[in-house]
């Protein structure tokens, strides 16, 4: 079964097609790295499946179901460009908020046990404005993960982390793919992503030109992709 | 997780985060208090004119005020892509927009609840005579400006000039509330109750909030999400 399904999407900024035809399908259970050069339509895509916006033309659906139905909501976790937590509440405050909105049947208690998880409880009280940048990065991993969402989506999850967020989300998205969770995580990091990845997607200028299963060969060479497939 | 109870997490949240940080409401209640202050010095508090012009000076006060509330409330969620996160969420839009208009709504009329008594001194005018029905006008006036700016603040933020855009979009469509809002306060702080001859200007602020509430709840998703 397809976890999520992108179906013939095109997105338009203005007259410009940021996504042309994207046809693009990851089974449950497996993990796809987004690759692509800048401006290729990762995040664009990224963003239209996890329904922050709708595409121009053609459909995407997460377990069967529209983006924007609230009950796909509760199955994807999102890491974006931004850490997505606010800086005047606390660590806990911020999960809290979050495990509410999720429907959590005790938020307080998920949002202790991630910031342990992610090793933030002795800071648990203090203001996100007062943290580290990469205390930051593990609280928005935290959050991402807050609901035991079935699908993540991530962009560029490993940009500007430090050595210990890094880790962190290492093991934790091992853990994900261990509980059988679909993870679609687009990044230049080609090693880190192709390691934790059991398929592979190039875009280029809004198309896929390439998506298949994610071999020992691309591991240990993670340019091959681009050198075979992409603008060179 | 219940439409109200989501508007009332987001609500709590926007209240807590405006009380640490005060940025919103400490401009907004600078600038009614220098506004009054001003016009004070430019009316004679003893004329009858200056009695007359009262509550719409009161409502001038009130909107431009309010307005530095209202460019807050979506700007906030700017930094850190905090609106991503929320649109993620498995709430509708329209629980988020509510209780974004719920925080607003405390911190407008926390503000005009300060200034209400300055303004009373500097003008010598005896605002307390239906003190009742004054604070029901004041609800129904400051619910038509937040519902409007919560809208507008949605729909521009992520335009660069929205400090700009929002009073410029807004102002015009609160016209008929602000007519509604200034003839019921000038009567009401003349000492004289809502009668016949005013009760049609309640009828149409009650209309406007009902009508742009709805309006609004209806349209936020769209401008949300496109």
């Amino acid at each position: 079964m397809n976890a999520v399904a992108v179906e013939g999407v095109w997105k338009f900024y203005g007259d410009y097609p940021a996504l042309r035809d994207v046809q693009l399908q990851a089974e449950a259970g497996s993990s796809l790295a987004l690759i692509g050069r800048n401006g290729a339509g990762k995040t664009t895509l990224l963003r239209a499946i996890a329904g922050f916006s709708s595409p121009g033309k053609g459909k995407i659906l997460i377990m069967g179901k529209e983006p924007r139905d609230t009950d796909t909501r509760r199955l994807v976790g999102f890491i974006g460009h931004g850490i997505s937590v606010y800086d005047e509440l606390s660590a806990f405050e911020n999960l809290a908020l979050f495990g509410r909105l999720y429907g959590l049947p005790d938020p307080r208690a998920a949002a202790m046990h991630w910031l342990e998880r992610t090793g933030l409880e002795r800071v648990h009280d203090g203001l996100v404005r007062e943290f580290s940048r990469g205390m930051r990065q593990r609280l928005a991993v935290a959050r991402a993960f807050l609901h035991n969402p079935s699908v993540l989506l991530l962009d560029e999850p490993f940009t500007a982390l430090d050595d210990r967020a890094i880790a962190v989300l290492q093991t934790l998205l091992r853990d994900a793919r261990a509980e059988g969770k679909t993870i679609i995580m687009s990044t230049h990091q080609l090693r880190e992503a192709l390691e934790l990845s059991s398929h592979v997607a190039l875009l280029s200028r809004g198309q896929v030109a390439f998506h298949g299963p994610c071999t020992a060969e691309m591991i240990a060479d993670p340019g091959l992709v681009y050198a075979r497939y992409g603008e060179g | 997780m219940g439409f109200f109870h989501a508007a009332l997490v987001i609500m709590m949240k926007d209240l807590r985060a405006e009380l640490r940080t005060k940025e919103a409401i400490n401009a907004s209640f600078a600038f009614a208090l220098v506004i009054l202050l001003l016009f004070s010095f430019a009316f004679d508090p003893e004329a009858d004119t200056t009695k007359a012009l009262s509550g719409g000076l009161l409502w001038i006060v009130f909107a431009f005020a309010g307005t530095l509330v209202l460019n807050r409330s979506f700007a906030r969620e700017l930094p850190n892509d905090c609106l991503d996160a929320l649109v993620a969420a498995p709430i509708s839009g329209a629980a988020l927009f509510l209780g974004k208009a719920l925080a607003n709504f405390v911190l407008v009329m926390a503000m005009e609840l300060v200034s209400l008594p300055v303004f009373g001194i500097f003008y010598n005018v005896h605002w307390a005579n239906q003190l009742g029905e004054l604070l029901m006008v004041l609800a129904l006036g400051t619910w038509a400006l937040t519902v409007i700016g919560t809208i507008f603040s949605a729909l521009t933020v992520n335009i660069r000039l929205r400090e700009v855009m929002l009073p410029m979009l807004t102002y015009p469509i609160l016209v008929p509330a602000l007519m509604a809002a200034m003839q019921l306060t000038m009567q009401l702080v003349s000492g004289n109750a809502i009668g016949p001859e005013t009760v049609t200007w309640l009828k149409m602020l009650i209309g406007f909030d009902v009508a742009y509430t709805a309006v609004s709840l209806f349209l936020v998703e769209t401008v949300l999400v496109g």
